[in-house]
């Protein structure tokens, strides 16, 4: 560390200074292991063999169809939003982890919980009470009429989608980063701090550097899910890449079209993840010096104790208080009309409960190999599993959906349209919200504990049991809130793979919806926030037992 | 280390047990793992329907309780109903196909999925809401209309038709859906009678009166009632969602325009049977019925549709179908989808 003459803080290479096994058990991965992470990677990439098949049909039209300026256009613009929602993510993101978790923020707990929710709404409903509320002519104009505001700025095109997708995905840093502020030493800091260096030093120097796993993660998920989004760009009236492949599945019923421009998509991803994954991951980002780790102290917020809570509360407000006040508004016309159908039959409910917490539990479970495997041994082949992993992610649903259709109906009758298929599917969509958050608390553990649990004669079960499993709790469980709300709003695929009558409150809500029977939308709407909000908070308050590692 | 070595402690892992089992047990109770639409169950159809739950439950609610057969439902949106049905090509467990447009029948026509309907059911309804070759057959109407905001404007204000909108008084003040199904339906109307040259026209004329971009029609009602824009392109029934929730004050109203043509095209929602189904008979049944009174009352009096068989009248908020105006067309001529894609793409639009 630093020395007497250069009071220095531990620079960057020796918190991320190279490392490897020395220990032979643990230097070349179990076949076993293999096996099942191949097997998942497999599954997660069948949408990419479906895309190809289709594609192959179309022959020279192939060409005919990338020739279109237009569509490198749409594809530029994409790119854009995508780089554009990123950052201001990931800015949204640290900025609440740091203050909710390190700080004396007042309510912590409430405020996480509040900033976590945007992230619980179909982006259909969210996009949709922001046009109500922002909208030119919309509820804040009508409030600000009065001061001789005729008009707001549109919110349409590039602004309203930028808006939109950092509300829906600045929660994937949120939590990634949460996750990874539990898991730090906060010995380095106490370090930093000793030898001079102000709060801000410190979190420059010490903490971002420690926290890039759980960053990368975070920013991948909103890259990701920027460039699948359908329903908000639509309604914000933005052209961007899933738009085009909806307007070919619906207008010319055109698959392979379609498919071409997915297959556009899946390789924009691909690109993606290279340049995310350019390095292998073999920083050393967990605490390597004897004794315990404490609770990391908080930091005192001072006079930036409103500034905080004010953005807290602004950003929470747009971001769910709006939606809600729309619902609410909807909910009240329908009762002052008397709708009969306003309430919703509580199997919906259970429907919801049960398919996302079975969704959440598997992929999470279908998530530890492939991760462990590139997390503990890192090279080329096993990053290369975990990155095809990625892809079911950033394929528009419908993409998604009709790979499986594909696949099942044809070779696997007895699956189709089952309980396990549909799971499968959530499996396929959202393993990477799984991967993110276990990765960054994997690299957390220090591998030594394992070899010298191994080296004492602890079977490999009694290591991942005792150690890893315990080691990385806030991750875990970060990861089942995420595939669990995810699960909760997921439509294309429930709708297209679900068992015949069983209906989720996302279905129930786009089923009223799309017919414009908003009132009708306002309870399954409300009932998903409540559900989704007790389900968060069960999962982070068991996560605030376990931090202290 | 966290004080408890364990994952979990001792009474949340028996919680995560007894939830897990209890979903186990509901979920087998709930949905039993048969193949969907069992073939040998003369009793059930399996309805694959683009329509939405909203529109038609209490219908097949009814149909369940006067007959005894069990209607499995899947809703999805026509699209992509189509396509599922296309990608689960001889396996599909659908017996019937209900659309929510003439569109994605014809695609699936075209492909060979659906099977000819009985002569007797395609005569009930008027040769051009029904498939040329009897593969499909409508059940319910819908018109394209213009929707106004009736503060701003008077009906007296509006063009007689269609291609009055492309004159610059309307600049920025529609508001349109180039990707809906529905609009891109009245385009390749507009092609079939006015010509492709003609349709490419008034496209750019109304595009450089730089019109709103909506998804779908419901948002372009509520944006025409908000007074984000003064009309829009619509069909007819949206409207009286809108004044049923929020009162008669919701001020827009529908325009059917006076001269007709294209901007005037009634479509519909219809229903096929598939070639795969091994129910052809029941399934029969079921559109024959949809094609009765009963049932023409429910979409007229329940979704202010058009009812296209037998002597029903529609809501008496609307004019008779035979007073709206029209174009000269049979739907099944609205097949050039590909084209209207096209021609979109071309003018920038899409």
């Amino acid at each position: 560390m630093g020395q007497v003459e250069e009071p220095q803080l531990p620079d960057k290479a020796s918190l991320g200074s190279r490392d490897r096994p020395r220990n032979r058990v643990l230097r070349d991965a179990p076949p076993l292991l293999w096996v099942v992470a191949l097997l998942v990677a497999a599954i997660s990439m069948s949408p990419l063999l479906y895309l190809i098949v289709r594609t192959s049909q179309l022959g020279g039209t192939l060409f005919e169809i990338l020739a279109q300026k237009r569509i490198w256009t749409v594809f530029a613009q994409t790119g854009l939003l995508t780089i554009v929602v990123t950052i201001t993510s990931v800015f949204l993101g640290v900025v609440f982890a740091w203050i909710t978790v390190r700080t004396d923020l007042p309510a912590r707990s409430l405020i996480t919980i509040l900033v976590s929710l945007p992230l619980v709404l179909p982006s259909y409903i969210s996009a949709f009470s922001l046009i109500v509320v922002l909208g030119p002519r919309g509820l804040l104009q009508n409030a600000l009429s009065g001061f001789g505001v005729e008009r707001l700025p549109s919110i349409y095109g590039f602004p309203g989608a930028w808006l939109a997708l950092t509300l829906f995905t600045y929660p994937f840093v949120f939590l990634s980063v949460r996750a990874g502020l539990a898991g730090l030493d906060p010995s380095l800091e106490d370090a930093a701090r000793c030898l001079g260096r102000g709060p801000w030093q410190t979190f420059r120097h010490i903490i971002l550097p420690q926290l890039k796993p759980s960053i990368h993660a975070g920013a991948l998920l909103s890259a990701l899910y920027t460039l699948s989004d359908f329903g908000a760009v639509t309604l914000l009236q933005f052209d961007s890449f899933t738009r085009a492949i909806y307007v070919q599945y619906t207008a010319s019923l055109d698959r392979s079209v379609a498919a071409v421009l997915a297959l556009m998509l899946a390789l924009l991803t691909l690109l993606i993840l290279a340049v995310e994954f350019g390095r292998p991951a073999r920083k050393r980002y967990y605490r390597s010096s004897a004794g315990a780790a404490r609770r990391a102290a908080r930091s005192a917020l001072g006079k930036w104790k409103f500034p905080a809570l004010f953005l807290c509360v602004a950003v929470a407000t747009i971001g769910i208080g709006l939606p809600v006040l729309a619902i609410s508004v909807w909910l009240i016309r329908g009762v002052v009309y008397g709708d009969e159908h306003l309430g919703v039959h509580g199997t919906v409910l259970l429907d919801s409960i049960f398919a996302s917490s079975a969704g959440a539990l598997l992929t999470v479970v279908a998530a530890f190999p492939v991760v462990f495997l590139a997390a503990r041994y890192p090279g080329r082949r096993t990053q290369g599993v975990e990155r095809a992993a990625y892809i079911g992610h950033a394929l528009p649903g419908i993409v998604v959906a009709l790979a499986l259709v594909f696949f099942s109906a044809r070779y696997a009758v007895g699956l189709y349209q089952s309980f396990a298929l549909l799971i499968i599917a959530y499996q396929v969509r959202f393993l990477p919200l799984a991967i993110g958050a276990l990765r960054a608390s994997l690299l957390q553990i220090n591998p030594r504990l394992e070899e010298a649990a191994r080296n004492l004669g602890h079977t490999p079960r009694e290591v991942f049991l005792s150690i890893i499993l315990p080691l990385a709790r806030p991750g875990v469980l970060t990861a089942v809130a995420l595939v669990f709300l995810s699960c909760m709003k997921e439509l294309p695929a429930t709708l297209l793979l679900g068992p015949t009558g069983f209906e989720t409150l996302a279905m129930r809500i786009w089923n009223a919806t799309e017919e414009a029977f908003f009132a009708r939308a306002a309870v399954p709407s409300l009932l998903l926030v409540c559900a989704s909000a007790i389900g968060l908070s069960i999962v982070l308050s068991n996560e605030q037992k376990g931090v202290a590692v | 280390m966290s004080s408890d070595s364990s994952f979990l402690s001792r009474p949340v892992l028996y919680g995560i047990g007894i939830f897990l089992l209890i979903s186990a047990i509901y979920l087998v109770t709930r949905h039993p793992p048969t193949l969907p639409g069992d073939a040998s169950n003369e009793s059930t159809l399996v309805l694959y329907s683009g329509r939405s739950e909203d529109l038609i439950r209490e219908l097949l609610q009814r149909y369940e309780e006067e007959t005894g057969t069990k209607i499995q439902v899947r809703y999805g949106k026509s699209a992509e109903m189509a396509a599922t049905i296309l990608e689960e090509g001889d396996k599909s467990p659908a017996d019937l196909f209900f659309a929510q447009d003439a569109g994605s029948l014809g695609a699936l026509a075209k492909k060979g999925s659906l099977s000819r309907l009985p002569t007797e059911i395609s005569a009930r309804v008027e040769p051009r809401f029904r498939s040329q070759e009897g593969m499909w057959v409508g059940v319910s109407g819908r018109a394209r209309v213009v929707v106004y905001n009736s503060n701003k404007l008077k009906l007296e204000d509006l063009p007689s038709q269609i291609f009055g909108f492309c004159e610059p008084e309307w600049l920025g003040r529609i508001g349109w859906a180039p990707a809906n199904g529905s609009f891109q339906a009245f385009v390749t109307a507009l092609r079939a009678t006015e010509g492709e040259e003609q349709a490419r026209e008034w496209l750019l004329g109304i595009q450089k009166n730089e019109p709103y971009v909506y998804p779908k029609n419901s948002p372009i009602v509520a944006a025409v009632g908000a007074g984000e824009v003064d009309v829009g392109f619509v069909n007819h029934y949206y409207l009286f969602r809108f004044l049923a929730e929020q009162g008669e004050s919701f001020p827009a109203r529908n325009a059917f325009l006076s001269s007709g043509g294209a901007g005037s095209l009634v479509n519909v929602a219809g229903v096929g049977i598939l070639q795969t189904s091994k129910r052809k008979e029941a399934a029969a049944k079921f559109v024959t019925w949809l094609l009765e009174p009963g049932a023409q009352e429910y979409f007229s009096s329940k979704n202010y549709e058009y009812p296209l068989a037998g002597s029903v009248s529609p809501s008496d908020q609307l004019p008779p179908l035979d007073r709206v105006k029209a174009p000269d067309l049979n739907l099944t001529e609205l097949e050039d989808l590909e084209g209207t894609l096209k021609l979109l793409q071309e003018t920038g639009i899409l």
